[in-house]
């Protein structure tokens, strides 16, 4: 049947939507309706109030029916909001859906102009255009592509893991790839979490080793994803598996290589203790790492050395005593050397975390200036039982309590100069470690702040609590931190200048230690990641949510989500919750186990093809194979996602895409030309 | 190296030893200082809360001065002179009805301004034209073992920093550095000193240059350096006072271009050292180098 | 014990002073101030302040012309620029003092005597009518103005500048003066701020 509409003289039915006052409030609705009924071809011209709605779908329906319409144009709003919902219609209605076109009369017009009658000219001849345009339509059919039911996760802190294990415990597979030695993120360097003050590895150490240990998950941890090729259901993705002169099946974690080492006393700054601590050149990041499999840092290990002329050279010094004590399990291996490997995937989640805010770009606060002055972060190591002091809190030089702290909220965050956004959970943490320093050290502690931001269960009440404790708050943003004194209470401590708004007066506050509260932003490599798979990231460098309400953990690319605080700044619980709805969207996607896909691809007409392979190297799917029998270039439909590239290029003129054929294109354009 | 010169008022009066310094340790060094002909004041922070327009207009007319005079950048070694003088581009720069008008009140006298003429401080052209090499070679005497505070204070890397941090400034250090001495860090080199205050309000004003000279002493400072004749005159010229109100800090302020000077071997009272009420001291004994 | 009433009527304001002050150029940015103090936690001077910085950018935004104008703490203000550095809204709050220091001394609203804005207009004046500012000429017609007996207190460094050969009661003149008088006048013919 619809073949033969196809061939049929058009009969056009159009409707402009009001959308409520969003379309009606700047564009005179009746008076397009009235234009557009005056176009050739076009049998039917109406306004109405809601054309998304019901009744309006109906209208259209019906109209098809009792006016033998075969080609159908909604001048409403985005066609990525209900492109898809009046195709149904009128494809409910009898006709091939893709006789139907859709105006954007709505963000590109009612909502982006001043001038009510400039707007409705605009919409004249934007629907001009697609009546244009849509005699033009042929009928098309949609394809359904197989999905691939293993699914990438992309970083494995919280975020990635939770999303990694309920994926995997609903019975599908998971690859999880974390490019440092082990899992856990920051999450894992937490002391207590608030508000409810459990213990951060007591809650995530279970989950890291379960997830480790899930029969659908499999761990790839010091390893990268290097490339990614292909599409929703069907993607490619190529991992660099980093050397870290371990073999891991070998590795049983007993550990015996770590004090085996020469350097007999640990000498390297420690990543997972903020530099805090030290490590030998093999080392486990913390005792409940995941996977138990030690690393050897080739930067520091004597094996690794280099000679002047950048040639490595095994120091005589390195008796390679590790190597004895690991002893029948051979499991060392310095001959390591990156590997990559190839894998298949159907759907991608994308949970690589985020960074904090470098205090140094602060200087007025002093960090690595003044000893005493520490980050956050740093403060949960140095509370924390399995840190580098073992819970005890004491100051750089090893031995003095602080007898008083200050607390600065908002260190690059809330700034122009530096990170203009709230980062959402600094004022929580601060009054976490405002907590856990009061009680480790029975210090005076001062927060220093703009606004307590407490939105969340539990939360505001975790800020009454400190109040009881006898917390300061006092409410200004610090001038400067700077160590001279003007009176003798001052003599030798850190003084922290700054306007107590609430009082009305400027006050010098001296203290033992100053913690920075850093925000947090994007991963230094967050635009590599973003073009790696394809996503949008906001001004500030976030990975950028499909719709910030109705499509959080959705990307604009098909099948790539994102969960965790790569879209922005977010606590645990949010981080959480999310994590579950990209694992639940991911779920959905592959146990329908096939996608529909967009029949807009491009075919190539045979005779007219020259065999130059010129489109072949364009193509950024590599979706256009060459047949060398016939001597022609043809297109794999599966892989091609209607960019348009090829037809662009073709010097003869030979490739033809569906939905954009020159016709269709030129009379569209025509439709906005003839209007004046 | 040629520059057009803007002196301005301090450098011929109160300030005029570091005019007096300044002038044959950049010849030494082959940069040629062009005094612009007939320039008027800047303005300092006094036109600007007088009005606004009037002092970009009359600020403005040097710039068109020096264009008039060929030069293709300014050196300004007065720190509210480079300050204005770079504001007044600023403004004509990111406000179009100032630059209309700016160019309506020169225009009336014939001057035009295309406003492209770098406003330079001899520490920005010491440290990237001249470079510290070349001052270092012509260091005979160096200042070694003198025990220097360097001081930027306020107004030449704020609010428009185009040659050193803004906060943490290293420029005169290096420069301090390169003649020998040794730096004092203290976290006041960019606070302050009162600007003139110390004569209108000296209550609050005297309490800022009190605070800068007893940190520097604290510290082991034999003498503050210094870019500003008004904080050369606010840390020199009140230390009756402050000890009257305080407590003795008796801690010498100079010149940076006093002790290039000294380092390249000219005599003190050919650099205006004599100009200072607290003495310079002695420096260590003499170790001549081969040039 | 006097009493004073605080409570702000509506009427007490003048109102479109904040969106008249936040029309010049450099001030544009009040708009943005959260109220956040690194400000008055910067200022050197703000310690002798009737009002803090932030306390006047938020009296002159909400149209508290009287109170912000009669404050100390436009007059205290050195232009040292570490607040406008330091801002995290890049509000230029040391531009947005010298504004209020224009409208005060416009408006004649000051404390008399108050050597502050004394000072300005002096200097403001010598540089129209020389061209150059002769030090030891304008400290001497400033402290006649407003202070003649604490002069005495100066004479010890007065006389110790001269010695130095740095105090000179000499009008320095620029040879254009007529042209700084037109460029001048070109200016008060035209208002950058219609």
């Amino acid at each position: 049947m619809a073949m033969e509409k196809q061939n049929q003289e058009p009969r056009i039915g159009f409707y402009v939507c009001h959308c409520g006052t969003n379309i009606a409030g700047m564009v005179d609705c009746a008076e397009v309706a009235h234009h557009v009924g005056t176009l050739p071809n076009v049998v039917m011209s109406k306004d109405y109030k809601y054309m998304c709605s019901d009744p309006g779908q109906e209208l259209i329906q019906k109209d098809i029916a009792a006016h033998g319409l075969n080609r159908v144009v909604v001048a409403s709003c985005s066609p990525l909001l209900h492109e898809h919902t009046f195709r149904g219609a009128v494809e409910k209605g009898g006709l091939n859906p893709f006789f139907f076109h859709m105006v954007n009369i709505r963000e590109h017009d009612s909502w982006v102009h001043t001038d009510r009658q400039e707007a409705t000219e605009k919409a004249k001849a934007l629907a001009q255009a697609a009546i244009g345009r849509v005699a033009h339509h042929k009928a098309l059919e949609t394809k359904r592509v197989d999905i691939n039911p293993t699914t990438l996760v992309v970083g494995a802190g919280i975020a990635g893991i939770h999303t990694a294990m309920t994926i995997a415990n609903a019975g599908k597979q998971v690859v999880l790839v974390e490019r440092e030695p082990t899992i856990g993120g920051h999450m894992a360097k937490f002391d207590k979490t608030f508000p409810t003050l459990d213990c951060a590895a007591c809650i995530l150490t279970p989950k890291m080793s379960a997830a480790g240990a899930h029969e659908n998950i499999r761990l790839l941890s010091y390893s990268e994803v290097t490339k990614v090729d292909g599409f929703v259901g069907n993607y490619k993705v190529t991992i660099k598996r980093k050397p870290r002169y371990i073999d891991e099946e070998a590795c049983i974690g007993c550990q015996d290589c770590i004090p085996a080492c020469v350097f007999k006393t640990p000498k390297f700054a420690d990543e997972f203790n903020e530099g805090l601590g030290k490590r030998r050149p093999v080392y486990i990041p913390f005792p409940q790492a995941t996977p138990q499999i030690v690393a050897i840092d080739p930067n520091v290990c004597l094996n690794f050395k280099k000679g002047e002329n950048g040639d490595r050279v095994v120091s005589d010094k390195c008796k390679k005593t590790c190597v004895e004590a690991c002893g029948d399990k051979d499991a060392i291996d310095f001959t390591q050397t990156e590997r990559f490997e190839e894998i298949e995937v159907g759907a991608i989640v994308v949970a690589t975390g985020f960074q904090t805010y470098d205090a140094t770009r602060s200087p007025s606060y002093g960090y690595g200036r003044y000893d005493n002055v520490y980050t956050a972060l740093e403060i949960e190591r140095l509370v924390n039982a399995s840190g580098p002091t073992g819970g005890h809190v004491v100051m750089r030089d090893g031995k003095s309590e602080p007898k008083s702290v200050g607390i600065i909220h908002c260190v690059g965050s809330r700034d122009k100069k530096t990170n203009a956004w709230c980062s959402r959970v600094c004022c929580m943490y601060s009054m976490k470690l405002a907590h856990l320093l009061k009680e480790h050290t029975n210090a005076e502690i001062y927060n220093f702040y703009i606004d307590v931001r407490t939105p969340g269960k539990g939360y505001e009440e975790f800020y009454g609590k400190l109040l009881e404790e006898g917390v300061h708050f006092i409410r200004g943003r610090v001038g400067e931190v700077t160590d001279w004194a003007m009176t003798p209470e001052e003599e030798g401590k850190l003084v922290i200048r700054v306007e107590d708004t609430l009082a009305g007066m400027v006050r010098r506050i001296p203290v033992d230690m100053v913690v920075l509260a850093t925000g947090l932003e994007p991963q230094k490599d967050a635009q590599d990641v973003r073009r790696l798979f394809n996503m949008s990231c906001g001004s500030e460098g976030f990975f950028l949510e499909r719709h910030p309400k109705l499509a959080p953990v959705n990307t604009f690319s098909d099948g790539i989500y994102i969960a965790g605080a790569c879209q922005g700044p977010k606590d645990i619980p949010d981080t959480v919750a999310q994590a579950g709805a990209a694992a639940a969207e991911v779920l959905a996607l592959i146990d329908k186990g096939y996608v529909e896909q967009e029949p807009n691809t491009a075919f190539i007409l045979e005779d007219e093809c020259s065999g130059c392979k010129s489109c072949i190297p364009l193509c950024p799917y590599t979706a256009i194979l060459f047949d060398e029998k016939t001597d022609k270039a043809w297109i794999n439909e599966a892989l091609c996602k209607g960019c348009g590239t090829c037809v662009g290029s073709c010097p003869s003129g030979s490739i033809v895409q569906n939905l954009f054929e020159d016709q269709e294109i030129f009379s569209e354009i025509e439709g906005v030309l003839a209007y004046d | 190296m040629r520059y057009g010169y803007f002196p301005g008022c301090s450098l011929k009066g109160t300030g005029r030893a570091y005019e007096e310094s300044l002038l044959p340790v950049m010849q030494h060094l082959g940069v040629e200082m062009v005094e612009l002909d007939d320039w008027s004041c800047c303005g300092a922070t006094a036109y600007m809360a007088v009005d606004e327009g009037k002092a970009c207009a009359l600020a403005a007319r040097n710039l068109a001065l020096a264009e008039q005079g060929g030069f293709a950048q300014v050196m300004a070694p007065c720190s509210a002179c480079y300050l204005v003088l770079n504001k007044t581009q600023h403004f004509m720069q990111d406000y179009p009805a100032m630059r209309r008008l700016v160019d309506k009140a020169l225009g009336s006298v014939g001057l035009k301004v295309s406003n492209d003429t770098p406003v330079r401080h001899p520490l920005d052209i010491l440290l990237n034209d001249v470079g510290l090499d070349a001052v270092k070679q012509k260091v005979t005497r160096p200042l070694k073992g003198l025990k220097v505070a360097p001081y930027y204070g306020c107004q030449i890397v704020r609010p428009y920093s185009t040659f050193d941090d803004q906060a943490d400034p290293v420029s005169m250090d290096q420069l301090l550095q390169a003649l020998g001495a040794e730096v004092i860090d203290w976290p006041l080199k960019t606070k302050c000193c009162g600007g003139s205050l110390t004569g209108t309000l000296p209550e609050a004003g005297l309490r800022l240059s009190y605070i800068l000279l007893k940190e520097a002493k604290k510290r082991g400072a034999d003498l503050i350096a210094t870019v500003c004749p008004l904080c050369q005159f606010n840390l020199d010229g009140y230390h009756d006072k402050i000890e009257a109100k305080w407590e003795p800090v008796r801690v010498p302020t100079v010149y940076f271009s006093q002790l290039m000077g000294l380092a390249f071997g000219m005599p003190a009272n050919r650099l205006g050292l004599q100009r200072g009420f607290i003495p310079m001291p002695s420096l260590p004994r003499a170790e001549a180098v081969a040039a | 014990m006097e009493i004073k009433r605080t409570i702000k009527y509506q009427a007490d304001r003048v109102r479109g002073f904040g969106r008249e002050v936040m029309s010049v150029p450099g001030c544009e940015k009040l708009k943005d101030c959260i109220q956040c103090g690194t400000c008055s936690g910067v200022c050197p001077l703000s310690i002798y302040m009737d009002f803090t910085p932030r306390q006047v950018m938020a009296l002159t935004r909400e149209d508290f012309k009287n109170e912000v104008l009669a404050s100390h703490t436009i007059w205290l203000c050195a232009s040292c620029y570490a607040c406008t550095v330091e801002c995290p809204r890049e509000i230029r709050i040391t531009d947005i003092m010298y504004e209020l220091k224009q409208r005060a001394i416009h408006e004649g609203v000051y404390p008399k005597r108050f050597p502050i804005p004394v000072l300005a207009q002096e200097f403001t004046t010598m540089v129209r009518q020389h061209g150059r500012v002769s030090e030891g000429l304008l400290v001497t017609k400033l402290y006649l103005k407003t202070n003649p007996i604490a002069a005495l207190g100066m004479a010890k460094l007065g006389m110790g500048l001269m010695k130095t050969g740095r105090f000179s009661l000499k009008q320095e003149n620029i040879k254009q003066r007529a042209d700084l008088a037109r460029i001048v006048a070109t200016v008060d013919n035209e208002s950058v701020k219609a």
